[in-house]
């Protein structure tokens, strides 16, 4: 094989080619321009060049183009059903207690029981309450504290403690007429018989019990025990109108509520529904509340479901109540932000998203970015210490070569996915930074990977430099290491193309499995190998084959490339091979 | 020959040497070691130790409390009593180990190493005598398919259509669920169910290489005077290429098959764990990424001794078959 490459005969036959018979333009075709009319006459070759100019066009011009960036990752605003509130009929009795009043837990529970046995007094913790029923389901309560007792018999009522004349005469008239209740001076008095003896005391309201919830307009109104009690009477009794604690208020009766407002403004909605809201920064509105107690009491449950709608903003919100016995579960749509995890392709992404939700497509062409570079720069490594060794080892021979190519040895015996396999074990302990670790990787492969280079160039050189030409150079003066490098190693370049052709394609395979195992280039960094590890969990890659199917296909079609090209160069640097 | 052999051998125990200091060196620099990792565990239970007494403790105890020298001479040193020490994964003697996983490894690789060979040999025979022709095209883009695939790429992708979408095979492991309830044939053909998707993926990714050689050595032979010779004798095509040609190509396949042999007892380490067969490589790889200093440095330093020793039968072969080549 010559040294040179290039001849200028083929500019002087060019213009004069077509008067040329076939076989006499070969002969004057350079060296250079054979192997390539070689190369481009293999299909193989051809389609490997074809794909690599596409994965890079793909990875290098496709990132630019597309709309979305490597580590963007990708929300959705969605509709989720979530419970808003809860709400049930009020079974248990609420209690107002009046100003100043206290009313005891075990009076509270006794009057449960006197409710119903429909007693009208019942002993609490040894005092004696009073039971009235205002309403329907609403009671008030009241202490009796007695002021004097009387003792009647034939010669009249004896009294014993203090009475004014005016209660003694009221007292009477009631006692004649069987009453149980007399009014002195505006205040009421009860008394209460029991065989001769009649207690008098005054009456004292207590509290107010209700089945009825009271929900304020405004968030943070409390009505008063007296404003409920007022309310409550005004309602039983049908008026429109009540006053309590001097001010007043209108009154509009419903089914089985009311709406108390002031000066034409709603205060408090009346009614047996509580609803309560799930989260505690959200406020019910009474009208939310009222078209809820609609929609209950409209009893249009189908399966115990009924949806309706309350305009919130302007817009009509659409709620789902659902029934269980008793207790209501409002259901609202809300829309929560969302990542996209494992988004099946769309117009939008067109591979659809990861499992962090980062647009594939666009991960895919980072990642080629990354898998590519890697196997460029790796593969100049590799060739770089290889002639350099080799060229020195192939050259001076003896003890140099001796050592040189022990080391090649040593290298060769190293096993090489186990030990990048515990180096990323040790780049994964130290927490070595992502980017950092992309160029520790292309190092590492690097020194790895230039033995078998070194061993080519070496074996090369050695027939290489027991030709005439070296003698010449030798005759000529020209130093050692141009003897090396400018005329030696040029009479490699053929084998060393297809190795590294070859070898790219192997860096690539190298790369992905080390990505794909978790050792290689890490998130947030895409490489094809870490896109497909997502596929490590068999549920991913059950249902989510847009994940890892385009993945490996990049994978496999490019290192197919290069091995097409690797072959086809081969071939055509080769003639020997053909036939 | 035996001057050879000889010099040969004792080159590669240097090598070995040299080998085994360097890996020995890069698993003692792993930061968070194994020992690190179970002192933190220990000192973490109620009522320990600190951690730096457990640390200390437990180097003592496991032998690595010196220097990466010292260590490695005191590892030497045990080897050549033939006690590889206990691994820190398994708590078993390595060779134990060793023993227990090695020949799931090597019928794994035994098998996908027949197939490779018949299928890789006609082919490449074939493509060879049809260069240029569609056949040759065909099992050159198969061959150069089989050797782009990623490993783990193509486990996958048999896992996916057969496990998943046909659910003929299971995912992983060797045996099936309900193997201790099968008879002794039943559980053979249960762990050669389990075998078929490693055997499959081990083939389609190393058959191509194989293949490539045959037809490049083929090409070569057919290309030679002697063959040019023997047409023009007159013989017959078919003896041309079986009695003159094959015979020729075998001398290199013969080699690189004889030297691959070793590389049978080195198990597959990425196809092994994405299968989760208990072979030699998966076990390694848990062992590695566990810092499992003991098993690793002997699974690495094997491997290097079978890629040594596969090397040396190689060349002896290479001069033993072929008798125009003279030693030296």
């Amino acid at each position: 094989m010559k040294k040179e490459n290039t001849t200028p005969e083929t500019d002087q036959h060019h213009s004069s080619s077509s008067s040329l018979d076939d076989e006499q333009r070969i002969k004057v075709l350079s060296p250079s321009m054979l192997v390539f009319k070689r190369f481009v006459r293999n299909r193989l070759a051809i389609a490997g060049t074809i794909i690599i100019a596409v994965m890079f066009l793909f990875s290098f011009v496709g990132a630019l183009i597309s709309p979305y960036g490597e580590k963007q990752i990708f929300e959705s605003d969605q509709q989720m059903s979530k419970d808003y509130a809860s709400a049930a009929f009020n079974s248990d009795y609420r209690f107002a207690v009046f100003d100043g009043q206290t009313l005891p837990s075990a009076a509270k529970s006794q009057m449960l029981i006197a409710v119903s046995s429909g007693a009208s007094t019942y002993e609490a913790d040894g005092a004696t309450y009073y039971l009235t029923e205002e309403g329907e389901h609403f009671y008030t309560i009241s202490s009796f504290s007695p002021l004097f007792s009387v003792t009647a018999s034939a010669l009249g009522y004896s009294y014993l403690g203090d009475a004014s004349p005016e209660m003694k005469a009221a007292f009477e008239a009631a006692a004649a007429n069987n009453e149980t209740v007399f009014t002195v001076g505006g205040t009421e008095y009860q008394l209460s018989k029991n065989g001769k003896r009649y207690d008098v005391g005054s009456v004292q309201r207590l509290a107010s019990a209700s089945l009825m919830s009271f929900d304020a307009a405004e968030s943070g109104y409390q009505p008063t025990a007296e404003f409920r009690y007022a309310a409550q009477k005004a309602l039983v009794n049908g008026e429109t109108a009540f006053e309590a604690d001097g001010i007043r208020y209108s009154l509009e009766a419903e089914d089985d509520g009311g709406t108390v407002s002031q000066d034409g403004k709603v205060i408090v909605s009346i009614s047996p529904l509580s609803v309560q809201a799930v989260s505690g920064d959200v406020f019910l509105t009474v009208e939310f509340k009222q078209s809820l107690r609609g929609a209950i009491e409209s009893n249009a449950f189908e399966n115990n479901e009924l949806t309706f709608s309350f305009p919130e903003n302007g817009e009509d919100v659409e709620y789902r109540v659902v029934r269980d016995n008793k207790t209501y579960l409002i259901k609202r749509m809300t829309s929560t932000r969302l990542i996209s995890m494992y988004e099946a392709p769309s117009a939008e992404h067109w591979l659809g998203t990861d499992g962090n939700g980062m647009d594939i497509l666009t991960r895919l062409m980072y990642g080629g970015q990354i898998s590519l570079l890697i196997g460029f720069i790796v593969i100049f490594i590799e060739t770089f210490i290889g002639v350099i060794l080799g060229g020195i080892s192939g050259y001076f021979g003896g003890w140099v070569d001796n050592i040189i190519m022990r080391l090649v040895d040593i290298f060769n015996c190293i096993p090489q996915y186990p030990i990048l396999i515990i180096i990323g074990a040790i780049m994964d302990a130290a927490r070595v930074d992502p980017q950092l670790r992309i160029y520790y990787l292309m190092l590492i492969l690097g020194v790895l990977g230039w033995p078998g280079t070194a061993r080519l160039v070496r074996g090369q050189i050695l027939s290489l430099r027991e030709q005439e030409f070296m003698t010449a150079t030798e005759a000529t003066g020209i130093s050692v290491s141009r003897r090396i490098f400018k005329h030696l190693v040029p009479n490699v370049i053929p084998q060393l193309i297809v190795v590294a052709t070859m070898g790219l394609g192997n860096i690539i395979l190298t790369e992905s499995t080390l990505s794909y195992l978790g050792l290689g280039v890490k998130f947030p960094y895409a490489s094809w190998g870490n896109i497909i590890s997502a596929v490590s969990t068999v549920y991913v890659m059950t249902n989510y084959w847009f994940v890892w199917i385009p993945a490996g296909m990049l994978i496999l079609l490019t290192v197919l490339g290069f091995n097409f090209v690797g072959d086809g160069l081969r071939d055509a640097f080769d003639p020997k091979m053909k036939r | 020959m035996k001057k050879f052999v000889a010099k040969r051998l004792l080159i590669n125990v240097v090598i070995l040497f040299c080998v085994a200091l360097i890996i020995y060196a890069v698993m003692r620099c792993m930061p968070t070691s194994y020992i690190e990792n179970l002192a933190r565990e220990k000192a973490s239970l109620p009522g320990a130790k600190s951690y730096r007494e457990w640390l200390d403790q437990l180097n003592e105890l496991y032998g690595m409390n010196c220097g990466i020298l010292e260590g490695f001479f005191r590892w030497l040193g045990n080897v050549f009593r033939g006690d590889f020490g206990e691994s820190w994964e398994y708590n078993v003697p390595v060779i134990q180990k060793f023993k227990d996983v090695i020949w799931d490894s090597f019928f794994l690789g035994l098998v996908s190493f027949f197939l490779e060979i018949i299928i890789a040999i006609p082919l490449g025979v074939l493509a060879a005598r049809k260069q240029y022709s569609r056949a040759d095209y065909a099992i050159t883009v198969f061959a150069l398919i089989g050797v782009s695939l990623p490993t783990f790429y193509i486990a996958t992708l048999l896992k996916y259509v057969f496990s998943v979408q046909l659910g003929w095979l299971d995912l992983y492991g060797k045996v099936g669920r309900f193997y201790d309830q099968l008879d002794t044939f039943g559980k053979i053909l249960d762990v050669a169910q389990h075998y078929i998707m490693p055997v499959v993926t081990l083939t389609i990714v190393s058959v191509g290489s194989l293949m490539r050689y045959t037809r490049t050595n083929m090409l070569e032979v057919l290309n030679s005077d002697f063959i040019r010779t023997a047409r023009a004798k007159g013989l017959s095509e078919s003896k041309v290429i079986n009695k003159h040609a094959f015979r020729n190509t075998l001398i290199p396949l013969v080699t690189i098959i004889g030297g691959s042999l070793p590389g049978l007892f080195g198990g597959a380490m990425i196809t092994e764990t994405l299968f989760q067969i208990p072979g030699i490589g998966w076990t390694s790889y848990q062992a590695m990424t566990s810092g499992d200093i003991p098993f690793s440095m002997f699974y690495m330093v094997f491997m290097a001794l079978l890629t040594l020793v596969g090397t040396l039968i190689a060349d002896i072969l290479y001069a033993v078959v072929d008798p125009r080549v003279r030693v030296n």
